[in-house]
């Protein structure tokens, strides 16, 4: 291995950028096709509802329009219903009970903003004219928006297929040994704990531009995917869009994912079809209120915990029931998160012997609930470090001890709950955090802020998350409906210039720079010379996309792999250029060299030897391009502590979040400042969950959150100057030592934030968001408590 | 958005003759609800009338006892003018912190005004104040200018030309913003009258827009102090409630708001 001052570990400003900031990006709003028409569709205004008759007679007249289509051709043209991809069981052995969901609905809606028909026109204006004068009447029937109502006798039932709106009944670990646990407890805590319901608001909403080709039987569609592989295979192999050869997914540059663009939607789906039904290449972009009616949700958990100690304070079991809002139907991966992606972390960072969870996945008139930015691991997270957090306060002990005292120390680390840590050093950070927020000077600071007359608070979170969801045979054996491994090829060219294609899908992450700082690490080429191709199944043979913080972890090491190939083979031609034994050639700063010699060769010219082929070695065959899958063995296991410092304001119940500390174990880290980046993202995320950001509906099933003037995303000055700092201990999974980065902000700081604050105000009583009016509510409350008392 | 005929029109005179000629005129005065209105397809005007852009509309000039405003005169103009800040520092104040800075260099007092959003931030201004709303035909007082939620006195087609404030003793505004908006959710101008009389004006929280509150007024005049407010209760029950806050938390809100603003008079 070489490196280079633009390799592992350099603060390289990210190549992407040109474009983005000076406006030159290539969205797929920006995508035209001679020809091309505009899609608008016609949306369902009750949360629950009975189609009764649909009319598109006066719209099919008005000027521009191509057609109108329903859900009546959708079916008769044998396009499929929209699947999840994650096979859950449940404790019964019964598999999930999956509803019917159609692209667009003729029959029955089950959540405001539901399409059931589409208008194909010449203009995005003329559709949308015709779309609203598309007659649908309906017969409104009564709707259930929360997932504790779904379940009670007598809730409106949404789907046939799911008795009593219940879609799963799963548990896991063991529940015996869980109740002997607590039956021995010196002591309990209990929490009833809610899991808020966010919306993602990537910059960039959803888009499509399908394109048929007659002749050619062939389509192409630009989307707005983090997967555009996986997005192929499911409109191939369950909807019957085309054959994957037929079918070329493009995701070009996108504006943010954060796990809503891994699903395939109806709107994409719709306007393939209706591209070959129409003949013209069709377009649809979403509006902001379309994103916020139908881009999958996140989180909505209810949760009832509960924490064993023994005398000595040490965690001896834990007790889980969760119901989980999945929304109106099951989205791609909607069914794997509160399950495999949320219960196999409740263990924390910590050695419990025993845990036992139940989780109820349950249907509502609500937008579809799917993975966002951490995808169970916020959920798990947040229930694991309050309930901590709460339990130290019971027992008496400080909260970070009490933390340290039920650390695991050594590694690997079997769960009660799949989970297998593999490494870490959890005293490492806490300590860290520890240091750089001077907890000891906190006394002194809480004192100062209430001569101010503020309330000040510190809270704690000590997470863990799972990365790099694998290996691709555990995951199936789990459910999944895909192999998580990840694909890259390595391109040399003539002249030496390197491309480099993968599987993996960059829509904010900055791969463009840290791949191809992963190559000139390696080769010692500069970076100008290495380009990273992806985002296009005709470029890339295969690849399963981003999400999950996989990227690094997984997709880099494909990288890797590929790179080892490209390598041997580029010294054993040069070793024969050089006549030279192959074990002495080494690669330094792009020049290939003969050890104890003077004899060398530039990476370009080893390169155009392989392209001339003039003389190769016996049987060697001409050019070097390598590719590789890789699959691993395990999750990642990034880990760390945030502590959080605010200050309330007790008139008006406004949170200052005063001071953030993060302490993060990456493993690796190719490029700290898109790192840092990644954090500063992912806190704010977060804090805007805990702080900010509400999905509400009303009893009927209007989301009354539905535009930013009600639905709160965190501003700047909403947000502190982050402390960031890393402790490594390297993952042993892969080649790289990669854990994965890009969710953990978003992970670990709620519960950080809510412990600050109900520790500040001296009541536990609080759910997110703690909007000003909730913590005066809180505080309200807690000094009438106090009165009484 | 629908499609929609622009106009701009060079004098008010030229604004009314055509708004009248229109089937379904509205008056654009810097567009910063009325655009998103329209885009939404919530409102769908046949004509849209630009008042930005007549001459007479625009400026801020000190006259005898006070302050003269343009009806086309932006927030960023009303928050940097030299004028303002020396007569009336409360609405200077006001001004700048109005939405964010794209808001501030669109927006117009006039159209502010006219709109009367019930969380609005200039009519508090206006109504403690006691100012005089000028328009092409009349001039009207504050207090019979706002009649609830989005209404005003105002006819159909009447133009808003200008805001005629006196000069107050002392004034100031204290506003605490919906967190996802940035619109008061209870936002109160204080202002101490060269009378000696002292007027509270509360926007934001109110069911029907701004209101002055007599209680806080009495209070004051007595004792021009932030503690003389402590004991003096807003009524929950005519205040506003939604997912942001309960009626409870904006009557609260309204108090503290208040104490804040008396005590930013200085």
């Amino acid at each position: 291995m070489t490196s280079s001052a633009e390799g592992i570990g350099a603060r390289v400003t990210r190549r992407e950028d040109k474009r983005f900031v000076t406006g030159k990006g290539r969205y797929t709003d920006d995508m035209t096709v001679p020809g091309m028409a505009h899609a608008a569709f016609v949306r369902s205004p009750h949360a629950h509802a009975k189609v009764t008759s649909l009319d598109a007679s006066a719209a099919r007249a008005m000027p521009g329009v191509e057609a109108v289509l329903t859900s009546e051709e959708l079916v008769a043209d044998g396009v499929g219903n929209l699947i999840c991809g994650w096979m859950i069981h449940s404790k019964d052995g019964s598999p999930m009970k999956m509803g019917a969901w159609r692209a667009l609905e003729g029959d029955t809606v089950r959540h405001v903003g539901q399409a059931v028909a589409v208008v194909v026109a010449d203009t995005p204006a003329r559709a949308r004219d015709a779309a609203d004068a598309v007659v649908v009447e309906y017969e409104p029937l009564d709707a259930v928006v929360d997932a504790l109502d779904a379940l009670k006798p007598g809730a409106p039932q949404l789907h046939p297929e799911a008795e009593g709106n219940l879609i799963y009944d799963w548990e896991i670990g063991d529940q015996a040994t869980t109740d002997a646990a607590f039956a021995s407890a010196a002591h309990v805590t209990r929490m009833e704990i809610r899991n808020n319901r966010l919306v993602p608001n990537a910059m960039e909403p959803r888009a499509a531009l399908a394109s048929y080709d007659e002749a050619e039987e062939h389509y192409t569609l630009w989307t707005t995917s983090q997967n555009p592989h996986v997005a192929r295979l499911v409109l191939s192999a369950f909807y019957n869009i085309a054959p994957e050869h037929k079918l070329r997914v493009i995701a070009p540059d996108v504006g943010g994912g954060f796990g809503s663009k891994i699903f395939i939607y109806p709107e994409e789906m719709v306007c393939l079809w209706a591209s070959k039904k129409t003949g013209l290449p069709v377009k649809w972009a979403a509006d902001r209120t379309e994103a916020f009616l139908t881009d999958a949700h996140g989180r909505d958990h209810h949760s009832e915990a509960e924490l064993a100690l023994d005398a000595d304070n040490r965690i001896t079991g834990f007790r889980v029931k969760t119901v989980a809002n999945l929304g109106a139907y099951m989205s791609l991966f909607s069914s794997s998160v509160p399950t495999y992606l949320y219960a196999t972390l409740l263990s924390g960072q910590y050695a419990i012997p025993a845990i036992h969870a139940n989780v109820k996945a349950v249907y509502t008139n609500t937008t579809p609930v799917d993975a966002y930015r951490g995808a169970g691991r916020p959920e798990a997270t947040y229930l694991v470090e309050r309930v901590m957090e709460t339990a130290a306060r019971e027992v008496g002990m400080d909260p970070a001890e009490f933390r340290r005292k039920n650390f695991v120390r050594s590694f690997p680390h079997q769960t009660p709950v799949i989970m297998c840590y593999d490494a870490g050093d959890y005293d490492a950070s806490l300590d860290a955090a520890l240091q750089a927020i001077d907890y000891a000077g906190f006394a002194a600071r809480k004192a100062e802020a209430a001569s101010r007359g503020k309330l000040r608070g510190i809270g704690f979170s000590c997470y863990i998350e799972a990365c790099g969801i694998a290996p691709s045979q555990a995951v199936g054996s789990l459910g999944a409906g895909v192999g998580l491994w990840e694909s890259a090829e390595v391109r040399v060219n003539p002249v030496g210039t390197i491309e480099v294609l993968t599987g993996s899908h960059s829509h904010g992450q900055g791969h463009e720079t840290t791949f191809a700082q992963l190559v000139s690490d390696r080769f010692g080429v500069g970076l100008d010379t290495v380009s990273i191709v992806h985002g296009d199944t005709d470029k890339v043979q295969f690849g399963m996309g981003t999400y999950g913080s996989r990227s690094g972890a997984v997709g880099m090491s494909a990288i890797v792999k590929a790179l080892d190939k490209v390598e041997a083979k580029a010294k054993k031609l040069a070793a024969h250029l050089m006549e030279a034994a192959e074990g002495d050639i080494t690669l330094e700063g792009g020049t290939f060299k003969v050890a104890g010699t003077d004899k060398e060769l530039p990476f370009f010219q080893v390169a155009l030897a392989a392209y001339t082929a003039h003389n190769m070695p016996e049987g060697m065959e001409p050019g070097l391009k390598e590719g590789a899958f890789y699959d691993p063995t395990n999750f990642t296991f990034p880990a760390g502590t945030y502590i959080c410092e605010v200050e309330i304001d007790p008139d008006t119940g406004k949170t200052e979040i005063v001071d953030f500390v993060a302490a993060d174990d990456f493993g690796t880290i190719i490029n700290p400042m898109i790192v840092e980046g990644q954090v500063h993202g992912g806190l704010t995320q977060g804090i805007g969950q805990a702080l900010l950001e509400n999905a509400a509906y009303d009893e009927d099933g209007q989301l009354l959150s539905g535009s930013y003037m009600d639905y709160c995303m965190p501003r700047a000055d909403d947000v502190p100057s982050y402390r960031l700092m890393t402790t490594v201990t390297t993952c042993p999974g892969n080649p790289l030592g990669m854990k994965g980065c890009g969710e953990a902000g978003a992970i670990g700081s709620p519960p950080a934030v809510i412990n600050a604050i109900t520790d500040a105000i001296g009541s536990n009583d609080l759910v997110m968001p703690a909007t000003p009016a909730a913590v005066w509510q809180a505080i309200r409350q807690g000094r009438t408590a106090e009165a009484a008392e | 958005m629908y499609e929609t005929t622009y106009h701009r029109a060079e004098s008010v005179a030229d604004a009314a003759t055509r708004l009248a000629g229109a089937e379904d005129g509205k008056l654009l005065a810097g567009g910063q609800t009325l655009l998103p209105t329209m885009k939404q397809r919530l409102a769908a005007p046949s004509d849209v009338i630009d008042l930005t852009h007549i001459a007479d509309l625009k400026g801020i000039a000190e006259t005898g006892g006070g302050v003269r405003i343009g009806a086309a005169t932006t927030h960023a103009e009303v928050a940097g003018s030299e004028i303002v800040k020396r007569l009336l520092p409360g609405l200077a104040a006001l001004a700048g912190h109005i939405g964010d800075p794209h808001v501030r260099h669109r927006g117009t007092i006039g159209g502010s005004l006219a709109n009367n959003d019930p969380a609005a931030d200039y009519p508090s201004a206006v109504l403690a104040l006691g100012a005089v709303i000028h328009t092409y035909t009349r001039q009207l007082p504050a207090e019979e200018f706002f009649a609830g939620m989005f209404e005003t006195a105002l006819d159909e087609g009447e133009i808003i030309t200008a805001v005629e404030f006196p000069a107050a003793t002392a004034s100031a505004y204290a506003k605490y913003p919906n967190p996802a908006s940035r619109y008061a959710m209870a936002g109160v101008f204080v202002a101490r009258l060269g009378d000696g009389g002292v007027r509270v004006a509360v926007t934001g929280a109110g069911q029907d827009g701004v209101f002055r509150h007599e209680g806080m007024e009495q209070a004051l005049a007595g004792n021009f102090a932030a503690e003389a407010l402590d004991g003096i209760a807003v009524d929950a029950d005519e205040m506003l409630s939604d997912i942001h806050g309960s009626a409870e938390y904006r009557a609260h809100l309204v108090t503290v708001m208040a104490k804040r603003a008396v005590a930013a008079c200085g």
